[in-house]
């Protein structure tokens, strides 16, 4: 029978390989795609909470809505910051986008 | 049974879709493996009784998330030369293979009081309750446009043409 352990390990799973794209990846869309994975873990563990701890006041579920709205507005200006400095500098290489590096 | 049979191949596609979007070397091919992951997710919703999530997961990640970071890919692709990793990458396997260690010791040691209630079902009505009714959630609720209005808008302003 599946349990609350099995959907916690699977969102540690998700978890993990979304930190390793994010911190790996040179591609600056590839590390954003990355960074919805986690998200994504991150709601399956807060439903599987609300599942399995308290599972008919459904608070989890009104936290992984929240999750949803700001990964949305995350990434929509996350790619448009993208857009903008691939126009100005021609790249989307995080390694090259140093500008404000010390 | 059923759930559980349901649960383990959407949880063996997901995490394959998942390393196939850190792992491929073609963007595109990442992006498409990465919708296949949302599709799984909204699975993974559907066995845990979260029908409403599992319609939004659709809609939202799906539909709208995915459609922007296939534009974006389309728009920059001509400054693409694949999903390389940098000088990282060993360092970042580890911290990622650590965190993973220390989450599932951590979670596996823990006495999770697990309730025994069926769950709620169908969870519309009572999330839309808990959202907009007496003593919910709703000053957050008001907030999250504001959120999504600031977003919107500079989101035009950055990509704008001067």
């Amino acid at each position: 029978m599946v349990g609350l352990e099995h959907y916690l390990i699977l969102a540690a799973v998700l978890f993990s390989i979304g930190l390793y794209g994010a911190l790996s990846k040179r591609n600056a869309i590839v590390i954003l795609m990355s960074i919805e994975l986690m998200l994504n873990a991150a709601n399956i563990a807060l439903i599987a909470f609300s599942r399995y701890i308290v599972p008919v006041a459904l608070t989890g579920q009104v936290f992984a809505i929240f999750v949803m709205v700001v990964a949305a507005a995350e990434v929509s200006v996350g790619l448009a910051i993208i857009i903008s400095i691939y126009r100005y500098r021609e790249t989307i290489d995080a390694t090259k986008i140093n500008l404000m590096k010390w | 049974m059923g759930i559980s049979i349901a649960f383990w191949i959407l949880a063996i596609i997901g995490v394959m879709a998942a390393l196939a979007v850190v792992l491929l070397r073609d963007v595109f091919r990442a992006a498409l493996s990465l919708v296949l992951c949302f599709l799984t997710v909204a699975g993974i919703y559907i066995t845990l009784s979260a029908d409403f999530l599992a319609a939004v997961q659709i809609l939202i990640y799906v539909g709208a998330i995915s459609v922007l970071i296939i534009l974006a890919i389309m728009l920059t692709r001509e400054v693409q030369h694949g999903s390389t990793s940098n000088r990282l990458q060993i360092p970042a396997f580890l911290v990622a293979a650590l965190f993973l260690g220390g989450v599932a010791f951590a979670l596996l040691n823990t006495p999770w009081p697990v309730s025994s209630a069926a769950p709620l079902e169908p969870t519309t009505s009572a999330l839309a309750g808990l959202l907009f009714g007496e003593g919910g959630f709703i000053l957050p609720v008001e907030i999250a446009p504001i959120l999504l209005l600031a977003a919107i808008i500079g989101a035009i302003a950055l990509t704008r043409e001067k």
